[in-house]
């Protein structure tokens, strides 16, 4: 079972003739070159991924789709650039109260480009969430969010709500002034909600106030906790706009096949 | 959408699609080039901007007015302009509560099959009214001024009684706007109006005795000031219980 690629989009001069019959079978050189579609092969053949991936990759998009549609693919992107960095601080920070601030000084000062990646993850968390309002108002003034994808805007609801807690949470790691009094202001107004409130904090703060395992405790839901729950909301996320399509802009109208207006004039 | 509506819709989008191009390499392309733009511009924040490390949390002394990241100054915001000591539930978590239970509903209750901004005149005002908002209550949160001084004048009483008491009543003074009660409470002309009431007659209803109880252990959202060392909370109970 041999996979087909499809061809690339080049002009025909460019792409190589099929063999004529009477040329030589190719040699075992040649044969070699086609090692990584063999290697592919091998893969799909045990897993059947092929499939999925044509699926995800060939589906059309509607035409007139422009600049504003990729501002989801740049959440995404931002995303990533969170979790990359987010990996290379997690290899120096230190979540307990006594060294926090020490191993956040480290990065900082002295760790080769630390400033550099702390800076990048900072204000990647901004950028994050100034695409993530742009692609929330591109769908909501686009009435991108009406059937049949109700869901997929409850999803990217949820994952707006989590890209704040994100961003509450990472606030107080660095663990300096600032960080610590916004969150605790942050922490009591949580702590003033009806019912839930109280324990919500309790939870939180791992007890009834700021202690030695809250700062860890923040530490596990910025960087297991809601990443993860994000990671699966954004697989969420991307199936559905495979499996329902993007959306067209609306003001598009489809026009009926031009074959069939050449004849009825 | 009733199912006509719907219907009607599929169609209609079954055949734009058909029209376009492949996700792959056309769409694929745009999303890289935003991606490289995206990176960009982190780079250059963090190039030009850095990552400034502040000095290192201390529970006792808060010369620091407590400042959310600016995305959150819209709250921040919504916080201090609500007066009313009884709004403020309603400030800190009925609007922002009610916001996203509406937002997360939103295809649920609009229904209707148009999509085109200016045919939805209820959906788009709406929308544009919720971001000028947005944006203006981040503007005034961004150029809220952190006074760190209070500028009451110092009671005659005081004066006159001089010595210890006064020395404590302008220790206490400089205390109280290092301590971030500014970010609260109005001092005369300093400070923010609410959401803590303003403190610039407090003696004059709450004596030393209640008003330590409440630095001690306040209603939320206030923090605990429990912290501060002894002296700084002598002084901090003398000055605010001479405040007349």
């Amino acid at each position: 079972m041999k996979l087909k690629l499809p061809a690339p989009p080049i002009p025909a001069s460019l792409k190589s003739p099929p063999r004529r019959p009477d040329e030589e079978r190719p040699s075992k050189v040649e044969g070699a070159k086609e090692a990584g579609i063999s290697a592919v092969d091998w893969v799909d053949e045990r897993t059947s991924l092929s499939g999925g991936v044509r699926w995800m990759l060939f589906r059309k998009v509607p035409r007139g789709t422009n600049w504003a549609y990729t501002l989801g693919s740049a959440t995404m992107f931002a995303f990533l650039n969170q979790a990359m960095t987010g990996v290379f601080l997690a290899m120096y920070y230190d979540p307990s109260a006594t060294n926090a601030y020490e191993s956040a000084r480290y990065i900082t000062n002295e760790a080769f480009l630390g400033e550099f990646v702390r800076g990048m993850h900072k204000w990647g968390s901004t950028v994050m969430v100034v695409l993530v309002f742009l692609h929330m108002g591109r769908t909501f003034f686009w009435g991108a969010y009406k059937y049949p994808r109700e869901l997929n805007w409850v999803v990217g609801a949820v994952l707006l709500v989590l890209t704040m807690l994100m961003s509450f949470t990472g606030y107080l790691l660095p663990f300096d002034q600032k960080s610590y009094w916004a969150t605790i202001v942050g922490v009591n107004i949580n702590g003033t909600g009806p019912l839930v409130g109280p324990y919500l904090n309790d939870f939180l703060l791992a007890g009834p106030d700021f202690g030695a395992t809250t700062l860890s405790r923040f530490y596990a839901i910025h960087m297991l906790l809601v990443p993860g729950l994000i990671a699966a909301l954004i697989g969420a996320h991307l199936y559905l706009v495979a499996r329902l399509g993007t959306t067209a802009p609306p003001w598009l109208k489809a026009e009926k096949n031009p074959e069939l207006r050449k004849e009825s004039v | 959408m009733n199912r006509q509506e719907k219907e009607e819709y599929l169609r209609e989008y079954s055949i734009l699609k058909s029209q376009g191009k492949p996700f792959f390499p056309y769409a694929v392309a745009k999303d890289s080039i935003m991606a490289v733009v995206v990176m960009g511009v982190i780079i250059t924040l963090s190039i030009v901007l850095g990552a400034e490390l502040g000095p290192k949390a201390d529970p006792t002394t808060t010369t620091y007015v407590p400042r959310p990241e600016w995305y959150f100054y819209f709250l921040f915001e919504l916080l201090r302009i609500i007066k009313p000591n009884w709004l403020v539930p309603l400030a800190t978590l009925g609007i922002p509560t009610i916001c996203l239970i509406l937002l997360f509903l939103l295809p649920f209750f609009d229904r209707g099959p148009e999509r085109r901004p200016e045919k939805r005149p209820i959906a788009t005002t709406l929308g544009i009214f919720v971001i000028a908002a947005m944006a203006y209550l981040t503007y005034l949160g961004a150029s809220a001024g952190s006074p760190n001084s209070i500028e009451l004048a110092t009671p005659a009483s005081v004066k006159q009684s001089g010595g210890t008491m006064l020395a404590q009543f302008e220790a206490g003074r400089q205390v109280a706007a290092q301590s971030g009660c500014l970010a609260c409470h109005k001092f005369g002309e300093n400070g923010n109006a609410g959401p803590g009431p303003p403190l610039t007659d407090v003696g004059r209803n709450l004596p030393a005795g209640a008003i330590s109880r409440t630095l001690i252990n306040p209603t939320p959202p206030m923090p605990s000031f429990k912290d501060l060392p002894k002296e700084k909370f002598d002084n901090l109970v003398v000055f605010l219980s001479q405040l007349k």
